[in-house]
C-alpha cells in the first residue's frame, strides 16, 4: 500500500514576468527516492524550495504530508531535512556545535541531541573532526556534515539540492553510499541533479524538467527504454567536418544527433553501425560504443545537452 | 508514520497565533550566538567595555580640564565627566545594538547564509529576528552594567535613580537594534550599508553627549530633538543625575514606538526575503 | 593569434594596473566616499569645534588652549586623523578581500603581477582616497577660517604623509591576518580608537598623565598633529622635534611597505 507524501497539482511560480515553474503536476510516495533532472534554470530548485516551505508559490496546489506549506511552514519543516545547493554551515562553530545547534533550532532537548551527535559524526565519517571549526573542512566533508546536520531531527523526507556538485569522484561515491543507507532506512529522498550517473544510481523515479515544465517521468530504465535505443555510437570527425559527414550516415541508424564536437548515432547494435561507416570508406578520428544513458533521454526530449 | 520528536514539538504550536512566523524558539537563535561568542577570545569580549571608558577618560578628564564644571540645565553645577558619562552610556548602547543588528546581520544574511540554514528548520522568521535582537540586548545589558560599575565609584552617578540607567540602556538598545535590523533587511549592497555609518555620525556627534544643546541656535536644537539618541541621553542623564520627572516618559514612549515599528518591518521583510 | 610569444612582455611597474583595479573598485563606492569626505569634517568641526569649543571658551576664554580658538587647535589633528582613517580603510578592506574573502589577489598573481606590485597598487589606491579626502577637508577648514596663516598649506602634505605612513603599517599588518574578527577588534578598539582619543587631538598631549602620553609618542597622529599645528598657527616646537616627527613617520612608511611587499609575495606563493 503506497502513500503519497507529497502531492503537487498545477504548481506555478513566477518571478515578475519570468516563469520559473510552469504548471507542473507530480506526486512522491513514501520511502521513494525521487529525482529532478534538468539543466541549471530548469525550475528544479524552485520546486524543491516550495515543497520545503521556504518559497511561496504563485498558483497551484501543494500538499506535503497533508499540509499546505504556505500555511503550516514550520510544522512541515519539522518533517524535513534540507541539504541546500550552497553549504550554509555555521562557519563560526565547530563540527559538533553545528550539529548541536541545528537540533536546537528544531526545539530538541540538549540531552537528546548530544546522544545523537556521535552517531551522526560516524555517519558523516567526521569523528576526528569533531572539535574542528567548519572552515577547515574540505568540500566533501562539508557536504557530509550538511547531510548529517539535516538528519539531526530524524526527518521523514530528505531534500538534497545537487548533493555532489563540485565534489571529486571519490567524495561523490562516499556520499552516494551514505545516501543509499538512508534510502534503506526508509527515508524519502528528493534529489535534484544534473548528473545522469547520479540520477541512475540514486533514484527510483525521475522527473525530467526543462524551462519550468516536466518533459518526462518514470524510472531511469523506463525512460531510457522509451526515449532512446539500447546503444549509442559516438563518432568524431573533427569540429569542422562533423556537420558535413552527418547526412551520409543518417540511414544507418534509428536517429542521429549532431553536436558541435561529435555525432551520436542511436541504434540497438552500435557496433554494426560503426562497421558500416568504416566499410563506406569513412574513418572517424575517434569512436565509442556505449549503452544509452539519461543524457540521451534528455537530448532527445529537449534537443540540448544537459551540461552545457 | 512514526512521529519524530521534532515533529511533536512543532505540532504543539498548531493553532497558536502567528504559527507561520513564530515557533516560540527565539532562544535557540540566542543560544547559537552564545556558542559563537564563547569561542571568541577574551580580548574581543573585553573590547566592548573599552570604547565608552576611553571616551570618558579622554573627554571627561582630558577636555574636562579646560571646561571645568557645567550646568546641565538643572541649575546645579556638575563636573564635565559626570555630564558626559550618561551620554556615553546611551551612545554605547546605541553603537553596540546598531553594530549587532546591521553589519552583523547583513553578513549573516548575504555572506554566510546563516539565516537560510535556520529557516530551513522549523523556526520562523520572527524567531530569527527576536533571537538576534535578544542577543544584542543581552550583550548590551552586560556592557551597560560593566560601564556603570566602572563609573559609579568615580562619583559620576550621583543619584540612586542611576540604577534605572541600566534597564534604560537595554530599552534604548532594543529600539536601535530593531530599527537597525529592519533597515538592514532592506539593504542589498555594501554601498547602501556604508550610508548607515554616515547617517549615524551626526546622531553621535550632535545628540548632546558632549555639551548641552543650548550651545546651538534654537532651530538646530529643534532638529536634534528629533534624533533618537537625544531622547536616549536625556532619559539616562535624568536618571544618573537624579532629575526625574513625568516628562521622561515621552522618551520611553519614543523607544517603544521605535521597537514596534522595527519588529514589524523586520519580520515582514525577512518573511518576504526568505519565502521568495 | 595576433600577438606572438616574443612580443609578450612583463609590464614594467605593474602596480599601476593594480591601482587601476583599485580605483575601479572604489568608484563603486564613489558616493559613500564623497559623502564621508564632506560630512566628516563638517560634522566634527561644528560639533566638537564649535560645540565643545563654546564650553571651553565659556570657562577659560576664547583662546584658552595654545593661544588659539579651539577650532583652530583641533583642525590640524582632525585633518591628519581623516587622512589616517581613509588610508586605513582602503588598505585593510581590499587586503582582507584579496587574501581571504574574494581571493582576488590570487587571480592577480596568476598574471605577471608580483606580490610587491599588488601591495604597491593597493597602497597607491589608498593614497588616492587619502589625497581626495585631505583635499576636501582642507577646503572646508579654510572656509571655517582654521587655515589662515601663510604656511597653513603645509598641513596638507603633512596629513597625507601621516596617512601614508599609517597606511603602510596597516598594509603590512593586514597581510598577515587570517582571523579577521580578531583583527578588526584589535585595530578598531585597541589601535585606532586610543590613537584618535589620546594623541593630543582634543587637548595638548602633556595634559594627560605620563603613562597615557606614551600612546601619543608612538602614534603617527600625534607626530602629524604637532607638525600641522606648527604649520597652521605657529605652535611652538623645536627644530630637533620637527626632525623627530618627520623621521618617525618616514620610518613607519618605509618599514611598513618593506614588510608588506615581502609578506604579500610570501603569502601568495605559499
Amino acid at each position: 500500500m503506497s502513500e503519497n507524501l507529497i502531492e503537487v497539482r498545477g504548481l506555478t511560480k513566477k518571478y515578475g514576468d519570468f516563469v520559473a515553474v510552469n504548471g507542473i503536476d507530480f506526486h512522491v510516495q513514501k520511502s521513494e527516492s525521487f529525482g529532478f533532472l534538468g539543466p541549471n534554470g530548469a525550475g528544479k530548485s524552485t520546486t524543491m524550495r516550495i515543497i520545503a516551505a521556504t518559497s511561496q508559490r504563485t498558483s497551484g496546489e501543494v500538499s506535503v504530508l497533508g499540509k499546505d506549506p504556505e500555511i503550516q511552514g514550520p510544522q512541515i519543516r519539522a518533517h524535513l531535512g534540507v541539504v541546500p545547493q550552497q553549504d550554509n554551515l555555521d562557519a563560526q562553530l565547530t563540527v559538533s556545535e553545528n550539529l548541536y545547534i541545528y537540533g536546537r533550532y528544531f526545539g530538541l532537548p540538549s540531552k537528546f541531541i548530544k546522544s545523537k551527535i556521535n552517531d551522526l559524526l560516524e555517519f558523516a565519517q567526521l569523528e576526528e573532526k569533531r572539535d574542528v571549526k567548519v572552515e577547515a573542512l574540505s568540500g566533501g566533508m562539508k557536504r557530509r556534515l550538511t547531510i548529517a546536520r539535516s538528519l539531526v531531527s530524524e526527518p521523514d523526507i530528505l531534500i538534497l539540492d545537487e548533493p555532489t556538485t563540485g565534489l571529486d569522484p571519490q567524495a561523490r561515491h562516499i556520499l552516494w553510499d551514505r545516501l543509499f543507507r538512508l534510502k534503506e532506512d526508509g527515508i524519502t529522498l528528493l534529489i535534484t541533479t544534473h548528473y545522469m550517473d547520479e540520477a541512475e544510481q540514486l533514484c527510483d523515479r525521475l522527473m525530467v524538467m526543462d524551462k519550468g515544465s516536466i518533459m518526462a517521468e518514470g524510472s531511469p530504465a523506463a525512460l531510457i527504454k522509451k526515449y532512446s535505443t539500447k546503444e549509442v555510437l559516438e563518432v568524431r570527425f573533427g569540429s569542422d567536418r562533423n556537420a558535413e559527414m552527418a547526412p551520409a550516415m543518417q540511414q544507418l541508424c534509428e536517429r542521429i544527433e549532431v553536436l558541435p564536437d561529435r555525432i551520436l548515432l542511436y541504434s540497438d547494435d552500435a557496433e554494426a553501425v560503426l562497421e558500416s561507416i568504416v566499410a563506406g570508406g569513412n574513418h572517424p578520428n575517434t569512436s565509442l560504443v556505449r549503452r544509452s544513458s539519461l543524457e540521451d533521454v534528455f537530448l532527445r526530449l529537449t534537443g540540448r545537452s544537459l551540461i552545457e | 508514520m512514526k512521529t519524530s520528536r521534532a515533529v511533536a514539538i512543532a505540532e504543539r504550536r498548531v493553532g497558536q497565533p502567528g504559527e507561520r512566523y513564530y515557533a516560540g524558539r527565539a532562544r535557540a537563535v540566542m543560544e547559537r550566538s552564545f556558542i559563537a561568542f564563547r569561542s571568541s577570545t577574551w580580548l574581543i569580549i573585553l573590547s566592548g567595555f573599552l570604547e565608552p571608558v576611553m571616551y570618558l577618560f579622554s573627554f571627561g578628564y582630558g577636555v574636562g580640564k579646560f571646561i571645568g564644571d557645567i550646568d546641565p540645565g538643572t541649575g546645579t553645577m556638575i563636573s564635565y565627566a559626570a555630564f558626559i558619562a550618561p551620554g556615553l552610556l546611551a551612545t554605547s548602547a546605541m553603537n553596540g545594538a546598531i553594530y549587532d543588528s546591521t553589519w552583523n546581520v547583513f553578513f549573516k544574511m548575504n555572506e554566510s547564509r546563516l539565516y537560510h540554514g535556520m529557516l530551513a528548520t522549523s523556526l520562523g522568521p520572527m524567531d530569527v529576528a527576536l533571537g538576534e535582537i535578544g542577543w544584542a540586548l543581552l550583550r548590551g545589558f552586560i556592557y551597560a552594567t560593566g560601564f556603570t560599575i566602572v563609573v559609579a565609584p568615580l562619583g559620576l552617578i550621583p543619584s540612586w535613580w542611576g540604577v534605572l540607567a541600566i534597564p534604560s540602556a537595554v530599552l534604548i538598545a532594543f529600539g536601535f537594534a530593531s530599527l537597525g535590523m529592519a533597515v538592514t533587511s532592506y539593504f542589498k549592497s555594501y554601498q547602501q550599508m556604508g550610508f548607515i555609518n554616515i547617517a549615524l555620525l551626526p546622531i553621535f556627534l550632535f545628540s548632546g553627549s558632549f555639551y548641552p544643546l543650548t550651545v546651538f541656535p534654537g532651530w538646530m536644537q529643534g532638529v536634534i530633538k528629533v534624533f533618537p539618541l537625544w531622547h536616549a541621553i536625556e532619559l539616562i542623564r535624568g536618571l544618573t543625575l537624579g532629575v526625574v520627572n513625568a516628562g521622561m516618559l515621552t522618551h520611553v514612549a519614543y523607544f517603544l514606538v521605535m521597537i514596534i515599528c522595527g519588529l514589524f518591518f523586520t519580520t515582514r521583510r525577512l518573511n518576504a526575503l526568505f519565502m521568495r | 593569434m595576433s600577438v606572438t610569444r616574443s612580443e609578450r612582455k612583463v609590464p614594467k611597474f605593474g602596480a599601476r594596473y593594480i591601482l587601476e583595479a583599485r580605483i575601479r573598485g572604489m568608484m563603486k563606492f564613489f558616493w559613500v566616499i564623497v559623502a564621508v569626505a564632506i560630512l566628516n569634517p563638517l560634522l566634527y568641526l561644528i560639533s566638537i569645534g564649535l560645540g565643545v569649543g563654546t564650553l571651553i571658551s565659556n570657562n577659560i576664554g576664547p583662546q584658552g588652549i595654545d593661544g588659539v580658538s579651539y577650532l583652530t587647535f583641533i583642525a590640524p589633528a582632525l585633518l591628519a586623523s581623516s587622512a589616517i582613517q581613509g588610508a586605513m580603510d582602503e588598505v585593510v578592506f581590499p587586503t582582507m578581500d584579496g587574501f581571504k574573502w574574494g581571493k582576488v589577489f590570487f587571480g592577480m598573481n596568476s598574471t605577471p603581477q608580483t606580490g610587491a606590485d599588488i601591495a604597491g597598487g593597493v597602497f597607491l589606491g589608498a593614497m588616492v582616497r587619502t589625497v581626495l579626502s585631505v583635499g576636501v577637508y582642507s577646503v572646508i577648514l579654510y572656509l571655517f577660517g582654521a587655515m589662515d596663516s601663510p604656511h597653513s598649506y603645509l598641513a596638507v602634505p603633512i596629513a597625507i604623509f601621516a596617512g601614508a605612513s599609517f597606511g603602510a603599517v596597516m598594509l603590512a599588518f593586514a597581510s598577515y591576518v587570517h582571523n579577521e574578527d580578531m583583527f578588526f577588534t584589535i585595530v578598531g578598539r585597541f589601535i585606532v580608537g586610543p590613537m584618535f582619543l589620546f594623541s593630543g587631538t582634543f587637548y595638548p598631549l602633556d595634559t594627560l598623565p605620563i603613562a597615557l602620553q606614551f600612546f601619543g609618542w608612538i602614534s603617527p597622529l600625534w607626530h602629524a598633529t604637532e607638525l600641522g599645528r606648527y604649520a597652521t598657527y605657529g605652535h611652538s616646537i623645536s627644530g630637533a622635534m620637527i626632525g623627530v616627527h618627520i623621521l618617525f613617520m618616514a620610518v613607519m612608511l618605509v618599514v611598513g611597505l618593506k614588510i608588506a611587499f615581502r609578506q604579500f609575495q610570501k603569502r601568495l606563493t605559499k
